[in-house]
């Protein structure tokens, strides 16, 4: 049975252990710090894994409303928790990445002066998107939205007196917040046209609240009222999931530490958005057009971003590329109504991109933050652990058969093929592309940086110079901590990173390589999602496949005559020649195709635009506001002119003031005169 | 019978005499002073004109404070007339204009 | 037409005269003296509207004072008369203008307006002293205007007196205070002194 305690202990357990991590501070002892958010968010993770066991017995959905919180014209307002296997399989993704992600801390930030602040956050984090996923209402769903894009931004922006990284918080908080502002919107309209915040009202209500009703957008267009609901809601997740064009502020997030790029912008916070509209399945069926509309932005983003990884040279910056395609892939599954393949591929990823973030981490740790691929190379001999669950999830991410990865990316590419929509068969051949662009930048990263002729020698050499003002690591306090950054190896040389670092990538290799193989069946065909998504009939292209799915093996065997398989290996292939067989090649393909790698590099120029156009144009109107609107008119013509106005004015007046006292007799008299005769004669 | 009218008329006629005669002076305080004493008397008449015709002596009792305040008040006025004069030399309406905005 | 109209007719004529007079005259003494005139015509009309207290007092007062330190005024000052009529004659017309138009105002209100007072004819027979009946009203109903009047007129005094005096350096004058108050001692100092003896006959000169 589900308890309402239990769901309270796996929500506040990671809470409170934020607050007296966060309180503490520096005065908390480092052990103590990581202990404490490291056991809350281990409590959270064993009771969110028991709660699913219950709901996969015979438990049932468990829907509450623990608080009321206030009505309002009609309105509830509550805190309840809606638990149903959809949230609990979000539930222990995200608080198992969130174990991992807090033990591998410990290595990572050990040189850090605000390592408990750290714990603290992102213990607060998971917190944060627990109420996300456990919402059973819109309210709380956008509470753990923007408390998720709050921690987002404190974490994005940890080492806050680097200029970089406030310019990426910010623009993380913004874009998010553009997103947030539709997703408002569409809650609204939510609440409009069905009077309740709560899920199971709504969907209860919606197809007969929203029957025939339409919405006149943009003066004489009418669109369906649902449509514009869920058109709005995707918006939202537009900012969250990082799909074009609010996708800008995922690769600038790239300046947190490592760990929260594991945790928030690959696993977690930017799968919010794919949840969201899973969760929200019995609305978006309701519209052709909205499911449109996120088949094509999820196509636009998938590929694009792909090929902004192709020429990415920062080792981060190639799996932030990864994670906004992927997630344009999950985002594609959504608009062919295949939700299931959307949140089975969520899974996966979560598990294989964790692992190649953190694995980038280490990476980085080993070259003592060296994080550009082109000064590495033939890192494999000295990184044995980092290489090989580093090549388990590259492995996963191309879709390798066999890996986890490949069921949830096949299950994707198929929903696609089976479906109906009218432009379903563009979609695919832009999405086979993309498999072949994932695969080649995937192995691109692989090559450059564990295999090929050894690139740091000379420049360790003079990151160690440069290593005493280096930013991140202040002092070096503790005298005999394990050794994690080499400071006594100064003769340059990478080398594997501590057991608190591996161990994670470890852990998390093992479901890369297996979860798919073990849950397919399960989750995709079986049933899982039985209540918590709903499809409509003609949608229904997983239905569709079930039927011919006939087991893991017999996918993996029908998989490897397809297309997919075999541009993924062609992808390989073509980064081994590339950059393995012949380096100087590819310098010589950037420069004849240089209009196209310009475009590439810099990143189609959408940040250039936004910067000119959106934040360019907001700081001229600010600008504009404070010159004309404030200094001169208010403060200008309104409040000096009027003063200035009543001087002239008393300037003129005063000369009644003569300081005769016959005339003043005199103005007294015609004054009179003039009263009586108002009097007498008006 | 004096009616109330000739009565009221007569303390008008007075009153605007003797405001003509204050704006009308332009070189002489003394004046002034002698024209607030005209106003005066002009308003003594309407108090008995009225006492008279509404057969209430609280018109006539007003009339004595009047006088009572107005013999105070030229005194005053006169005092500062003498030390106006000390310091002026000169006793010209136009040139007392120091208390001008 | 009675014969207090007529009275009252002649002496607001002379009245109005005079007032215009005390505009008009050249001569401030002149002007003075014509306001005294003025004074004892309305004390007249004021006796003729049975106000005979204070008809008197005005008289008394009124002009045995008031107007006698006006008199004191104009002529202790040395006022330079020609120099007093420029500027008269530009603004004489509008002035008029002005006091005919203020007269037509009051003129409509008192005529037009007011003929809903009633007139109470005095009670025939019953022997009314003006004086008594006023003195009764003073001292009852009115006691403390009166006392606060009479402390008004002593601020008056102070204030006048005040304002006017000034020290003049190296004027002799008694302090009969001082004078009073000396005491033997401030005045004589008793020296003892030894007797003139015959073997000192140089001192003494021959003294008797």
């Amino acid at each position: 049975m589900i308890s309402k305690d239990i769901l309270l202990l796996i929500v506040l357990a990671p809470l409170i252990a934020a607050a007296i991590a966060g309180l503490g501070g520096a005065r908390l002892p480092r052990v103590v710090a990581h202990s404490v958010t490291i056991g809350g968010v281990a409590i959270a993770c064993g009771l969110s894994i028991y709660v699913l066991t219950q709901l996969l017995g015979s438990a049932a959905t468990f829907n509450e409303n623990l608080y009321t919180w206030l009505v309002s014209d009609g309105i509830q307002m509550n805190i309840g928790f809606m638990v149903d296997k959809l949230t609990a399989l979000m539930m222990v993704v995200v608080t198992s990445v969130s174990l991992c992600v807090h033990v591998y801390t410990i290595g990572y930030m050990h040189d850090d002066p605000s390592y408990q602040r750290f714990f603290s956050y992102i213990s607060l984090f998971t917190f944060a998107m627990l109420m996300l996923v456990m919402a059973n209402n819109f309210l709380q769903l956008f509470f753990g939205w923007e408390a998720v894009g709050v921690v987002s931004y404190l974490l994005i922006g940890f080492w806050y007196t680097r200029p970089t990284a406030i310019f990426a918080n910010m623009k993380a908080f913004l874009v998010n917040r553009i997103g947030d502002f539709g997703f408002v919107l569409g809650i609204a309209a939510i609440v409009f046209y069905t009077g309740s915040l709560d899920y199971q009202a709504v969907f209860a209500a919606a197809p007969s609240a929203f029957d025939g009703k339409t919405m006149q957008i943009l003066g004489s267009m009418e669109w369906q009222a649902i449509t514009v609901a869920c058109i709005c809601l995707f918006v939202g997740a537009m900012g969250k999931s990082a799909q074009v064009p609010l996708h800008v502020w995922l690769p600038d997030s790239m300046e947190g530490p490592t760990p929260i790029s594991a945790l928030i912008h690959a696993a977690t916070m930017v799968t919010a958005g794919i949840f969201m509209v899973a969760r929200m399945s019995p609305l978006f069926e309701m519209s052709e057009v909205a499911l449109s509309t996120v088949l094509v932005i999820g196509t636009i983003t998938a590929f694009s971003m792909g090929l902004l990884g192709l020429v990415a040279n920062d080792i981060k910056r190639v799996v932030a590329y990864s994670t906004l395609s992927q997630l344009g892939y999950m985002t594609v599954a959504l608009g062919v109504s295949a939700y299931g393949a959307a949140i089975f591929h969520l899974m996966t990823h979560a598990f294989f991109k964790a692992l190649l973030f953190l694995a980038a981490g280490s990476v980085i740790i080993g070259m003592h933050h060296e994080q550009d691929m082109r000064k590495m190379g033939g890192l494999k001999k000295y990184m044995p652990i980092t290489y090989w669950t580093c090549l388990i999830g590259s492995l996963a991410l191309i879709g390798f058969p066999g890996t986890s990865g490949f069921f949830s990316k096949d299950a994707i590419l198929e929903a696609i093929h089976e479906s109906h929509n009218p432009i379903a068969g563009v979609v695919y051949w832009f999405m086979l592309a993309g498999v072949f662009i994932t695969a080649f930048y995937s192995f691109r990263l692989v090559f450059m940086t564990f295999h090929g002729p050894e690139r740091f020698a000379q420049n360790t050499q003079g990151h160690m110079a440069a290593h005493g003002q280096d930013a991140h690591h202040a002092v070096h306090k503790d005298p005999h901590h394990q050794d994690e950054h080499g400071h006594d190896h100064h003769g340059g040389t990478p080398h594997e990173s501590p057991w608190v670092v591996w161990l994670p990538l470890v852990v998390l290799a093992i479901p890369s390589l297996i979860v798919g193989w073990l849950t397919i069946g399960p989750v995709l065909f079986d049933d899982y999602f039985n209540g918590a998504i709903q499809v409509a009939h003609e949608h229904n292209v997983i239905g569709h496949m079930k039927s011919e799915f006939h087991g893991p093996t017999a996918f993996v065997i029908h998989g490897m005559q397809g297309l997919p398989v075999y541009l993924a290996l062609a992808g390989v292939v073509l980064a081994w020649f590339l950059y393995i067989k012949r380096p100087d090649l590819p310098a010589k393909i950037a420069a004849s195709l240089s209009p196209l790698y310009t475009l590439f590099v810099n990143k189609y120029y959408v940040d250039d635009f936004n910067q000119k156009v959106f934040a360019g144009g907001s700081l001229g109107l600010g600008k504009l506001l404070w010159k004309v609107g404030d200094s001169t008119l208010i403060d200008g013509i309104a409040v000096n002119g009027s003063a200035r106005a009543i001087g002239w004015l008393s300037g003129i007046v005063r000369h009644i003031q003569s300081g005769y006292l016959y005339q003043y007799a005199f103005t007294m008299i015609i004054g009179l005169a003039a009263l009586l005769a108002w009097f007498l004669w008006l | 019978m004096i009616t109330l009218q000739q009565g009221l008329l007569l303390g008008g006629i007075l009153f605007a005499l003797s405001a003509a005669g204050m704006f009308l002076n332009r070189k002489n305080v003394l004046l002034l002073l002698m024209c607030i004493e005209l106003m005066l008397l002009a308003v003594n008449f309407n108090f008995v004109t009225f006492a008279r015709h509404l057969g209430d002596l609280n018109g006539q009792v007003f009339v004595f404070f009047i006088l009572t305040v107005a013999a105070a008040e030229s005194a005053i006025g006169l005092a500062i007339l003498v030390v106006l004069f000390r310091e002026r030399k000169s006793i010209n309406v136009e040139t007392l204009n120091t208390m001008k905005g | 037409m009675s014969v207090i109209d007529l009275l009252f007719y002649l002496f607001a004529t002379l009245l109005v005269g005079s007032a215009v007079g005390v505009i008009t005259a050249r001569n401030p003494v002149h002007a003075v003296l014509l306001l005294v005139f003025a004074f004892f015509n309305s004390a007249i009309i004021w006796m003729l509207m049975e106000a005979e207290f204070l008809a008197i007092v005005l008289v008394l007062v009124y002009v045995g004072a008031v107007m006698v330190l006006f008199l004191f005024i104009v002529m202790m000052l040395d006022i330079n008369v020609a120099e007093m009529r420029a500027g008269f004659a530009r603004y004489a017309p509008f002035g008029a203008i002005i006091a005919i138009l203020v007269i037509a105002e009051i003129a409509s209100v008192v005529t037009l307006k007011s003929t809903t007072v009633p007139s109470i004819a005095p009670e025939a027979g019953v022997a009314t002293n003006n004086t008594r009946a006023l003195g009764e009203l003073l001292y009852s109903q009115y006691l403390y205007p009166f006392e606060l009047a009479a402390v008004l007129l002593l601020v008056a005094i102070v204030a006048a007196i005040v304002l006017t005096m000034r020290h003049r350096t190296g004027h002799k004058a008694q302090d009969v205070a001082a004078q009073v108050a000396v005491r033997a001692k401030d005045r004589i100092r008793i020296i003892k002194m030894a007797s003139e003896t015959k073997e000192s006959p140089s001192e003494s000169g021959g003294q008797p």
